[in-house]
């Protein structure tokens, strides 16, 4: 079972190519990326906000592996060492920087690019596809194909139906769902007729010089409204009902026709007509977004564009975010906490959204200017909990966990300068440390050999077995979970050597115990003291395996890393005790040489129960 | 032979747990010392926890080891030199005045050939600032609750009490330590404390498990008082504990010789110090207090106090001359 272990270990490190473990920022060097606050008129930022800003961007760096970031203030800058070179994922995800916000959909529209569209189309949402290509499927897509093709390629409804899997499959609830399917259902047929008639009348007023009658706009819309019912109507049948207004008219050329624009704020709703979102720079860094103010926003991957109202709740109101299966399905569904304050908020917001028309029932999540997820509301939700869920994966849906969960950021920052920089630490430190490392290895050994003799050899032996498994398994950890180590790592290593062979002392002693106390054969020995060692390097491992956890939890940076060290080492120790220094010397007692205790085996009866001529105490020598 | 050819044979009796009123005075004076020293002086905190200063410029043909030696000579205590780009230096120490910060600037300007206005000058914050350490002070105290609940299952409260107070005291003479020489406390240094914490109770728990062994016998008519069983098991495990002991502080001694002789300042002698010092401690206060605050508290319950008192009368004795007859019993 060792030799198995030994065996899966080294394999997989061979398997990958990887034979060396991955060093830390000391050992390595890495990656120092300087941030520089975006403020209006080049003000500073007030120390706390910074402050806070430093915290978020430390738990985001640290949350990508169990390595030592280093995340320090520099006067207005925030300068982040990351280890190893190019690490562009932790990179990018520092670089996303601004205030995580809710803010409910006033309007929404495809974007005018299908080439872009149709390639993406398929991948979005698995269930997306199928639907619209099988016309026995009640679903919006298949009807809005036929409507919208024969007028323009350019139309605005041939990608909508498509790209809208993505989007409109996401929805929020809260997390019993039981609640929220009727709730949807009963919503929809009320809803929809309020939509209908105000953005008729909206739209003929907005587009009327454009000689497109309002009946047009409203069905591109409502087409597209019909899409997202599609969507939701896996979990929904009553929402099938939706794609009902079918007319059939030219599509239309202006973007707002079909926009319900009461309440929209007309210079928003000009920077919505005139976001092209299918140009990547528009969605990306650099859109600082007023949450007291209205805002006309793409969503991530360009498909739509949104106008938003007035921010509601921020990120600063979420108190956690986690990824999950929901219970008995395989649907991965984001979860999310409000801290008491945006509870309230929270429970205002998504009742106002759930008590509005389409498209305004959606809540958008934007972090950084941009629209990462508008889930639809499905039902009021107070007490602060909510369930994102469709067409998530574990990637995506973790992604997004993180994103609400550490997109707190109060600031707005610019990436002055990204540097590779050596290692903090001398090439002399490292050499020195394992130089010194191997000295005391050394003079373990010696130590072990001189006084236990023949047993010292079975400690020894257990030692190189317990290096190799670290070895590999600092390795194979290293590029499966970014464990890097750092020079205090090695040394917690080093010191471990005194823990494991702790384990093998203990045991020893207790072998040498029940020799003295009369015991004829090695054998009956071996497992007696087996028996009553094995109870105390349980406890004594729990203990050390108890700190590691609790630190790893509660600690941030080198400290976590450390505790996983730690923690893996003390594992280690019990897998060589119990798989090798046991049943080895249950071997070795069947040997002559051991059994018959031989004045070099360690395990000479005579020497050790000789009886002494002086009963002097004296006080012990520590160490 | 002597010592230990006795240590050897396990015939060493030494009556730890009867000396207690010696080492609580000892560890009284310990501790107080070490409060004050923290008080008064407090801890030589590094740039992680303080922020300092980071000196940049570009020069090409020279190494790390020529840059340190640069800022070192104009009375900087620490730096960490650091190579950014191709021929950028990083060059960062503690916090420094306005006067040090332009003697470095212009000495690194001298000594690799680059203007004056060339050198920058950053003054950065902590990257263990308050947030991190805060945690770590949360991380401290679940695990110690932690600690105390699985101690008290595994063994029983009394044992877990005496554990924990034996791992403060250990921290805190530890720290007193550092306080009253100086030595730097870095991130490495932390590191070093918080391994400390798993061998002292690590340590203990051996300890304990033997003492818990061998006074699970103590009944009516045992010829034992609870602290002499205590310190017969805990000579009984002496041997292991200075064994083990050996075995771990064998390598933190080389690395910390090899840091401070060879190498100086630096992660290395921050962490082995720490280690070394801890480790030292720990040994003595799983003896000398986790066992004898064990067996005071042990001693007031009614069970034990009644084996005391019947074996005082019966002349079997008590304090220094228990752990003799201890002995006896066992063989």
């Amino acid at each position: 079972m060792l030799l198995a272990l030994i065996l899966a270990l080294g394999g997989t490190m061979f398997l990958q190519k990887a034979y060396t473990p991955k060093l830390g920022l000391d050992l390595a060097g890495g990656t120092t990326v300087t941030l520089t606050p975006v403020t209006q008129n080049n003000a500073s930022p007030p120390e706390e906000i910074l402050d806070r800003a430093v915290n978020i961007i430390r738990d985001r760096v640290n949350g990508t592996g169990i390595s030592d970031a280093e995340v320090a203030k520099s006067g207005d800058n925030i300068i982040i060492s990351i280890p190893g070179v190019g690490q562009n994922e932790a990179i990018k995800l520092v670089a996303t920087t601004a205030e995580l916000r809710f803010r409910q959909v006033l309007a929404v529209a495809a974007t005018q690019a299908p080439q872009d569209l149709a390639t993406n189309a398929p991948t979005p949402s698995g269930s997306a596809s199928p639907s619209a290509g099988t016309s026995t499927s009640p679903t919006a897509q298949p009807s809005t194909q036929p409507s919208s093709q024969p007028s323009t390629s350019q139309s605005i409804t041939t990608p909508s139906a498509s790209p809208t899997g993505k989007a409109l499959s996401s929805a929020l609830t809260a997390p019993t769902p039981a609640s929220s399917a009727p709730a949807q259902g009963a919503a929809d047929p009320t809803a929809k007729p309020a939509a209908t008639q105000k953005t008729g009348q909206d739209g003929k007023t907005q587009t009327g010089q454009d000689g497109k009658t309002t009946q047009t706009g409203q069905d591109g819309k409502q087409q597209e409204q019909g899409g997202k019912k599609g969507q939701e109507a896996k979990t929904s049948p009553s929402a099938k009902a939706s794609p009902s207004a079918q007319p059939s008219t030219p599509p239309a050329q202006d973007p707002n026709a079909g926009i319900d624009t009461t309440g929209i704020d007309p210079a928003v709703l000009e920077q919505f007509n005139k976001l092209d979102c299918s140009n990547p720079a528009n969605r990306g860094q650099g859109v600082q977004d007023d949450p007291a103010k209205q805002y006309a926003a793409c969503e991530t991957d360009g498909s739509f564009k949104y106008v938003l109202d007035v921010a509601k709740v921020v990120g600063t109101d979420i108190d956690t975010a986690s990824a999950g299966v929901r219970q008995g399905t395989t649907e991965w569904v984001v979860q999310l906490d409000f801290k008491s304050k945006g509870a309230g908020e929270w429970g205002k917001l998504t009742t106002t959204a759930y008590n509005s028309p389409e498209p305004r029932n959606m809540v958008a999540v934007v972090l950084d200017g941009v629209v990462i997820t508008a889930p639809v509301i499905q039902s009021p939700i107070p007490g602060g909990r909510a369930e994102i869920t469709g067409g998530f994966d574990q990637l995506s849906a973790t992604n997004l966990a993180d994103q609400l969960k550490y997109g707190a950021l109060p600031l707005k920052f610019n990436r002055s300068s990204v540097d590779t920089v050596s290692s903090t630490l001398g090439q002399d430190q490292l050499e020195g440390g394992l130089i010194a490392g191997v000295i005391g290895l050394g003079l373990v050994v010696l130590y072990c050999l001189l006084y236990y003799r023949g047993l010292g050899i079975v400690a020894v032996l257990s030692l190189v077995v317990a290096t190799i498994i670290t070895y590999t398994a600092v390795v194979v950890l290293g590029h499966n979970a970014g464990f890097r180590l750092s020079l205090p790592h090695i040394i917690g290593l080093v010191v471990s050597i005194g823990i494991t062979a702790d384990s093998f002392i203990v045991y020893f002693e207790r072998i040498r115990d029940e020799m003295k106390e009369g015991r004829r054969t090695l054998r009956a020995a071996v497992e007696v003291a087996w028996v009553r060692a094995r109870r105390t390097i349980l406890i004594a491992d729990a203990v050390m395996f108890i700190a590691a956890i609790v630190l790893y939890f509660l600690a941030v940076g080198g400290v976590a890393g450390f505790a996983f060290a730690m923690g893996l080492t003390t594992l280690i120790d019990i897998v060589v005790v119990f798989l090798f220094t046991k049943p080895f010397i249950a071997l070795l007692a069947k040997m002559k040489f051991f059994a018959k205790g031989h004045p070099l085996s360690g395990l000479d009866a005579e020497r050790m129960s000789e009886t002494s001529s002086t009963g002097r105490t004296t006080t012990p020598q520590e160490a | 032979m002597g010592l230990a050819r006795r240590l050897y044979r396990g015939e060493i009796d030494v009556d730890f747990v009867g000396k207690w009123r010696l080492w609580y005075s000892l560890s009284g004076l310990l501790l107080a010392v070490s409060l004050a020293g923290l008080l008064f002086n407090g801890l030589n905190l590094g740039v992680e926890f303080k922020g300092g200063t980071i000196f940049s410029f570009k020069a090409t043909q020279t190494t790390v080891q020529e840059v340190r030696e640069s800022v070192l000579d104009e009375g900087v205590h620490q730096v960490i030199v650091q190579q950014a780009g191709t021929d950028g230096w990083r060059a960062t120490t503690e916090s420094l005045s306005e006067d040090t910060r332009a003697q470095v600037q212009s000495a690194i300007a001298k000594d690799f050939n680059v203007p004056v206005d060339q050198v920058s000058i950053q003054a950065i914050g902590p990257s263990w600032g308050g947030e991190v350490s805060q945690k770590a002070w949360i991380g401290l105290g679940v695990f110690m609750l932690a600690i105390i609940l699985y101690l008290s299952m595994a063994f029983e409260p009394k044992m877990a009490l005496a554990a924990i107070v034996a791992l403060v005291h250990d921290l805190v003479i530890t720290a007193g330590i550092y306080a009253w020489s100086g030595f730097e406390v870095t991130p490495a240094t932390l590191l070093g404390f918080l391994t400390i914490l798993g061998y002292s109770l690590y340590d203990a728990v051996v300890v304990f498990d033997m003492i818990k062994e061998v006074t699970a016998k103590l009944g009516h008519t045992s010829k034992q008082t609870y602290s002499m069983a205590a310190n017969n098991a805990l000579n009984h495990t002496l041997i292991r504990s200075l064994n083990t002991s050996l075995v771990a502080i064998l390598p933190v001694a080389a690395i910390l010789f090899i840091g401070t002789t060879v190498l100086g300042a630096g992660t290395l002698k921050d962490l082995s110090l720490s280690l070394f010092v801890g480790m030292i401690v720990g040994t003595y206060s799983s003896l000398c207090v986790a066992t004898p605050l064990l067996v005071t508290l042990k001693e007031r319950e009614p069970k034990y106090q009644a084996i005391a008192r019947r074996l005082a009368s019966t002349g079997g004795g008590k304090g220094s001359k228990g752990s003799k007859s201890a002995a006896v019993a066992k063989s």
